[in-house]
């Protein structure tokens, strides 16, 4: 048979496309608009999906040999760090807390990405975009589930992460992330590509990627830091499907420009807004800092997405609007959303504190031209009466913006003394917001967001108490049947961290003196 | 920092997650548990979809099924993305190994040239069946409802991928890359792959995602697979010295058989819910294998001459026989 030495051998891009792309077909026995029906209707004009490029080739034999190994490494450490009893490592107990965002807050977003990308895997018409979708579904489901193993262990010993799942879908603050994926996935599939890949992977991604993971390497948790350098070969992936999103759509016709520049618009601000938990939590939460919001916004977002937008200029996309308040606001919004956290703390399952002397002259290096003028002698009050024994919880309710749904606490740009407020009327009722940007989103699709279940509006309204509470009681506590709603263990889950049972138990299990606590001038508070 | 870890005792707080302990009570749980039990957000949705909006984004009425508790439906693989990955990596490993055995015996080359085309002519346009699964259980992993229905359905999904892209690179192993092209005709064209192309279109537009579930892992594969690699490759292409194609094609029925115990708890747990649930499903069992059949019988013949009814009438009865052991009432 010596015919088959001559046998003809496909390239690698050819034999890629045989792999994925090449066995799909046009169907004839039902009309290609009923099989895939959900991908004309944005407006976003593809003539010829042979022109997607693909961001990766990874053939299903080769994935499953690279990430199977990447798991067994993985779980091997996870497994080590929970016999050693590694929690004990960490720098100080208040680092849980970080732990306790990520679990709460952004491990939720991954099974969503898993579930958001199965959708778009089935419904672009396009085979090469579908398969790119498919792998990052089951990318990001493997990333909900490595977090969840990692944090498991963590879980065991710590409060405020047992109930994660179910403060996702009720807590006020995880209404920010929920909303924020939620709007997303009920896009359709280009904008959620836009949304996902593009604004959130590819601009936004290494800002919450690298304060989280760093934070956790600089902080003794190893088995978060394992997890974090495992996935960085998937985000990678991940990224390339952004950027060739966004470039296949530029490129297929003119007329998809100005949607796409919306799309960036209404993403990045939408993220940025998002981000301002994790700027919050690198600036206030890690014991041990590795660089403050306003420097890793400046490496990240203004140097790095600045030549990415001088890059897209080419196709007539220029910078995402808001773009310079945004800039702006790495002075302030880690300050800002510690203070609201703070004055909640009663209302959200994580602990707060006032930072240390040694913390709170770090911001001040850090932060020259706004923490000593604004922020720090408000927090150094809070310690002064939280140490006079008269540490205020704010048991009312905040205004939130019907778009981010952060309570609102962001100032006017140019004035940081100064709340800023926008509003607008819509079918006869009254919009509110915390910014210019998200007004300007809303505007562009009211009838989406007046779907918002906003938790403040919720609590109001009565939907936030067990049944068969009764609001009309005389001394009716209002914030307790939340809490009892929300089944957040009061005095466990919330609170200052001084005091706290996780500081008591860290402080047992290590050894450690016990502390002078509250009384110790400049400690923790 | 130097701890000692023998001499203290430390005592969780407690052993697993709310939504894990709601199952099992507090006690350790199983990494397959953490991964899956009341992992997908259930309620206070915020927008409904813009391309669907009757449903909001997570919804149980996208099914005509009914379960008290999703939940239910476990994967007794209890697989997760990890223990996932590993198995189909261990399973690569020796299709490798099989890869290796043909080319350095020249296996390929001991093959008549018409068993060869045979082969060929058999399996390429079953790349294309492969990749209508592969979009069904996105399907059911996009439209499904809880996680430890719908996590399995996409490693499913990826599975298929594999399955096609394992049958492409057969293709290539035993003839010119024209042989995929030519396969790819037949499945456009040729009028014995057509009822089956038909049927497999037919599937990509149902939208309750059980009744996909149904249609797609229980019904079609559940004859193609044992039709294909059981009748035709196993018996019928290796009597003729077709031993290599066996040998290339070992993931699919062993995927096959594996995957086979998740499809049938999966049925065997929601047909035991309700009598509703019986009926339905029963009924969309029985009108799928039935078109199911009707499609592969010019495949069967294609196949295995006028011996292909018989077996295609074999697999049926086998697989009614599984579909009644999962609580299927036919």
């Amino acid at each position: 048979m010596d015919t088959r030495v001559t046998k003809k051998k496909l390239g690698l891009k050819e034999r890629y496309a045989a792999m994925t792309r090449g066995l799909a077909w046009d169907t004839t026995y039902q009309p290609m608009d009923k099989v895939f029906p959900f991908d004309r209707y944005e407006g976003i004009k593809i003539h010829d999906w042979e022109k997607w490029e693909d961001p990766f080739r990874l053939t299903m034999d080769a994935y499953w040999k690279y990430q199977g190994e990447k798991e067994r490494k993985l779980y091997a450490v996870i497994e080590a760090f929970a016999q050693n009893n590694g929690q004990l490592g960490v720098a100080d107990a208040r680092y849980i807390n970080a732990l306790k965002i990520f679990i709460q807050a952004v491990t939720p977003l991954e099974y969503m990405a898993h579930r958001g990308f199965a959708h778009v895997g089935r419904h672009f018409t396009g085979a090469g975009a579908r398969v790119a979708a498919q792998m990052q579904s089951v990318d990001e489901l493997r990333h909900f589930q490595t977090e969840t193993h990692a944090i498991s262990h963590y879980n065991k010993y710590f409060n405020g992460m047992h109930n994660a799942s179910h403060w996702y879908d009720r807590v006020w603050y995880l209404a920010v992330p929920k909303s924020f994926f939620e709007d997303a996935m009920s896009g359709g599939p280009f904008e959620f590509l836009t949304a996902v890949s593009f604004s959130f992977e590819y601009v936004l991604t290494n800002l919450l990627f690298v304060p989280f993971m760093s934070g956790a390497a600089h902080n003794g948790d190893m088995s978060t830091v394992t997890f974090g350098f495992s996935a960085q070969s998937d985000e990678s992936r991940h990224m390339t499907l952004g950027i060739e999103c966004i470039k296949f759509m530029l490129e297929q016709d003119p007329a998809n420009v100005p949607i796409v520049q919306r799309w960036i618009d209404k993403w990045f601000w939408r993220g940025y807004r998002l981000l301002t938990i994790v700027a919050m939590m690198q600036d206030y939460m890690l014991p041990k800092r590795v660089m403050s919001w306003k420097e890793a916004w400046e490496m990240y977002a203004e140097e790095n997405g600045g030549a990415l937008f001088k890059d897209l200029a080419r196709y007539g996309i220029r910078l995402p609007k808001g773009w310079e308040i945004a800039c702006e606001g790495k002075d302030h919004i880690s300050h800002q959303a510690w203070n609201a956290f703070y004055n909640f703390a009663a209302a959200a399952p994580f602990h707060t504190w006032v930072p240390t002397d040694e913390e709170l002259n770090w911001l001040s290096e850090k932060y020259p031209d706004s923490f000593d003028q604004y922020y720090r002698p408000r927090l150094e009050f809070y310690r002064e009466r939280q140490q006079a024994g008269h540490r205020y919880y704010s048991k009312t309710l905040p205004m939130l913006c019907t778009t981010c749904q952060i309570p609102m606490f962001f100032t006017e740009p140019g004035d940081p003394t100064k709340i800023c407020y926008r509003e607008t009327t819509h079918g006869g009722d009254k919009y509110h917001f915390c910014s210019d940007g998200c007004k300007h989103i809303f505007e562009q699709e009211p009838e989406k967001y007046v779907q918002s279940w906003l938790p403040v509006h919720q609590i109001y309204q009565g939907h936030c108490f067990k049944p068969g509470v009764d609001p009309t009681q005389p001394g009716f506590d209002p914030l307790a049947a939340v809490l009892d709603w929300y089944d957040l263990n009061v005095g466990r889950d919330n609170f200052d961290f001084e005091g706290s049972e996780d500081q008591r138990n860290f402080a047992t299990w290590r050894g450690d003196a016990p502390q002078a606590g509250s009384a110790k001038k400049g400690g923790a508070a | 920092m130097n701890i000692d870890l023998q001499a203290r005792q430390i005592k969780p707080l407690r052993q697993t997650f709310n939504r894990v302990a709601a199952y099992t009570g507090d006690k350790p749980a199983s990494r397959y548990l953490e991964a899956t039990l009341g992992v997908q957000p259930t309620a206070n949705f915020h927008y409904r979809p813009t391309w669907e909006p009757e449903f909001e984004v997570y919804d149980t009425r996208r099914t005509a099924v009914k379960m008290a508790d999703w939940y239910a439906l476990r994967d007794p693989r209890q697989y997760y993305y990890a223990t996932w990955t590993m198995a189909r990596a261990r399973q690569q490993e020796s299709m490798e190994a099989s890869y290796q055995f043909v080319e350095s015996r020249g296996l390929i080359g001991k093959m008549s040239d018409a068993v060869r085309a045979n082969a060929c002519e058999m399996l390429m346009p079953l790349r294309h069946v492969a990749w209508g699964a592969n979009m069904n259980n996105c399907t059911v992993c996009a439209r499904g409802y809880g996680t430890a229905f719908t996590a399995p359905a996409m490693l499913h999904a990826m599975d298929q991928l594999g399955v096609a892209q394992h049958l492409t690179r057969l293709g290539l192993a035993l003839d010119e890359p024209g042989v995929l092209e030519a396969g790819r005709n037949d499945w456009l064209q040729n009028p014995h792959w057509q009822p089956l192309r038909e049927l497999v279109e037919n599937t990509l537009v149902i939208q309750d995602p059980f009744e996909v579930f149904v249609a797609q892992n229980l019904a079609l594969d559940g004859l193609l697979y044992p039709l294909i690699y059981g009748q035709y490759v196993d018996e019928h292409l290796a009597i003729q010295g077709g031993t290599a194609v066996a040998m290339l094609t070992a993931f699919m029925p062993e995927w096959h058989d594996e995957s086979a115990r998740w499809i049938d708890a999966v049925v065997k747990v929601a047909a035991a819910e309700s009598g509703d649930n019986r009926g339905l499903i029963s009924n969309w069992y029985a009108t799928h294998v039935a078109r199911a059949q009707a499609a592969l019988v010019p495949v069967a013949k294609l196949a295995l001459g006028d011996a292909g009814a018989e077996a295609l009438c074999a697999v049926r009865e086998t697989l009614d026989a599984r579909a009644r052991k999962a609580g299927l009432t036919l």
